[in-house]
């Protein structure tokens, strides 16, 4: 599949500027949204959702003084595929976080969504983990196509996509560059995991 | 987001565990992997120590042989993967009114199982039925043949010792040197153990009455001593079998004293090891006889440790085995 990134006919929707912008819009509308930002989370969907939480949550900083606590969501062992006899590919992609959250608000980042089938897991894990006040998603890009009735409170960019269209999400932290990439008309929908 | 790829995807391929000499080191490894994020259900805050992922599955635990540890090690695993659980009390059971062992499978199967955990005198016996049945069979010890997720779980004891004290959450076992003490001979716990941690890289040595002791292990690659002193030093790890009184017979065990002369692991014989050597025991402890109480309950032990990943690592294969795609390429 990285062969497909490299391709000339995928073209760049969101550049480095773009998701910076896109980022610290979310970051002003989570502030403005909420009392008490020390009762806020930020629970990263790994593996590319948790490098956007700590982004989320400096800019928050940056805005207020006040950063939110950051976690890591795997929502591996809540999956509705789990017959796919996957193993993560690398150690360190559990669920961490280090606080509680009872009574929080706690906010689900993503980089994509689409069929909304990742956050239904991400709800259920959650939700084991203790009860959150309130639960929010913040997403980089929704491509639509969404298969379950879960939309995101904060959204960076809406794209209207077929499913055989082939997006990609870089991020800095795990690419080496920030960027979302499309590419129309290529990719079978089968090779598409449903997020 | 499933369009770029993470990295190499190792796929789970098989039905059953019946022993770690069938496994790679690859394999090996996937089942160790897999093994941390259950041990973090076990240990959430919130109490709520359940996971969905064998949501409506029946395992059924089949012992033949008397198993606390192990069958209810096996029973939290599948309870916390959210499976129903069903324990086949074999005193009560058709065994006895001359039912083959097919036969009596064929009868679980009826009622639609998903994983059948088998422990039984003979060795080969979770592979026979293995070869002839849809369930995926877990060997929960096997005559003195092998004990898979009992050198699973010490593995990664090993290794979450090992990544916790480097600071490197990469670290395996390559280069390790892991002494193992006692009764080898009749040892399915030794057998997987040899298998298992020889292919992660590690060097073993094997300790025990030379009548207990059978040179056949030497073509696995092992060292064989019956030097105490000899094994354990140098040992990163010192993994001490359970003596079982139940399977000894007079002409090859010499008695319990001299082998608490011999062999015993106590703060004597411990001066030849390293000052950090970790301490393993399978359990049950037979308390100073083949371990003794200042060193089993001493700072080096990672006995309950042991107990902890058991489940965790359990939980892992029960996942990979059911989970594992349907369609293999």
């Amino acid at each position: 599949m990285n062969e497909a990134d490299n391709s000339p006919e995928m073209t760049v929707v969101m550049d480095h500027e773009a998701i910076d912008a896109a980022l610290r819009r979310i970051a002003q509308e989570i502030v403005a949204d909420s009392e008490a930002l020390s009762d806020v989370a930020l629970l990263g969907i790994l593996s590319r959702g948790r490098p956007l939480a700590e982004r989320l949550a400096a800019c928050i900083e940056g805005l207020t003084g006040t950063r939110p606590r950051v976690g890591s969501l795997a929502t591996t062992l809540y999956r509705d595929d789990l017959r796919s006899g996957r193993v993560p590919a690398t150690v360190g992609n559990e669920t961490h976080f280090d606080f509680d959250v009872d009574g929080m608000t706690v906010i689900l980042v993503d980089d994509v969504i689409a069929a909304g089938r990742t956050i239904r897991a991400a709800l259920d894990e959650v939700m084991d983990y203790g009860r959150p006040q309130r639960i929010q998603l913040a997403c980089l890009v929704d491509r639509g196509l969404r298969e379950l009735p879960i939309q995101p409170d904060y959204l960076g960019w809406s794209l209207a996509t077929a499913p055989n269209d082939h997006v990609a999400v870089r991020i800095r932290e795990i690419d080496g560059e920030d960027a979302v990439l499309l590419e129309r008309g290529v990719s079978s929908a089968a090779d598409e995991e449903t997020k | 987001m499933a369009t770029v790829s993470e990295g190499e995807q190792r796929v789970w391929t098989r039905k059953d565990l019946i022993g770690l000499e069938d496994l790679s080191r690859d394999e090996l490894d996937m089942i160790l992997d897999t093994a941390p994020q259950f041990l973090a259900v076990s240990e959430r805050e919130s109490g709520i120590k359940k996971v969905p992922v064998l949501q409506g599955r029946l395992v059924v635990n089949w012992f033949y042989e008397p198993s606390t540890r192990t069958r209810t090690s096996f029973e939290l695993a599948a309870k916390r993967l959210s499976a129903d659980t069903l324990t086949m009390n074999v005193a009560a059971s058709s065994a006895k009114k001359g039912e083959t062992l097919h036969d009596t499978l064929y009868n679980i199967e009826a009622m639609h199982t998903d994983i059948v955990v088998i422990r039984h005198s003979a060795a080969g016996a979770s592979r026979i039925l293995a070869e002839r049945h849809p369930s995926h069979i877990i060997n929960a010890g096997d005559g003195a043949h092998e004990h898979p997720t009992q050198a699973l779980l010490d593995a990664f004891t090993i290794r979450q010792h090992v990544r916790r004290t480097r600071g490197d959450g990469r670290a395996g076992l390559d280069g390790l040197r892991v002494a193992v003490i006692g009764d080898i001979a009749h040892s399915r716990v030794a057998r997987s153990n040899v298998w298992g941690l020889t292919k992660l890289g590690a060097s073993v040595v094997l300790c025990g009455p030379r009548t207990l002791l059978p040179d056949a292990f030497t073509r696995l690659g092992v060292d064989v001593t019956s030097d105490l002193r000899e094994a354990i030093d140098g040992a990163d790890v010192i993994y001490v079998l359970r003596i079982q009184m139940e399977r000894q017979s007079k002409c090859l065990f010499p008695s319990i004293r001299e082998y608490i002369r011999l062999f015993r692991i106590d703060n004597e014989s411990l001066k030849a090891a390293k000052p950090d050597a970790l301490i393993m025991h399978p359990g049950p402890i037979n308390r100073d006889v083949e371990l003794s109480s200042e060193v089993a309950d001493g700072p080096r032990n990672v006995i309950l440790e042991q107990v902890t990943n058991g489940v965790a690592v359990r939980m892992a294969v029960m996942h990979l085995l059911v989970n594992k795609p349907r369609v293999t390429a």
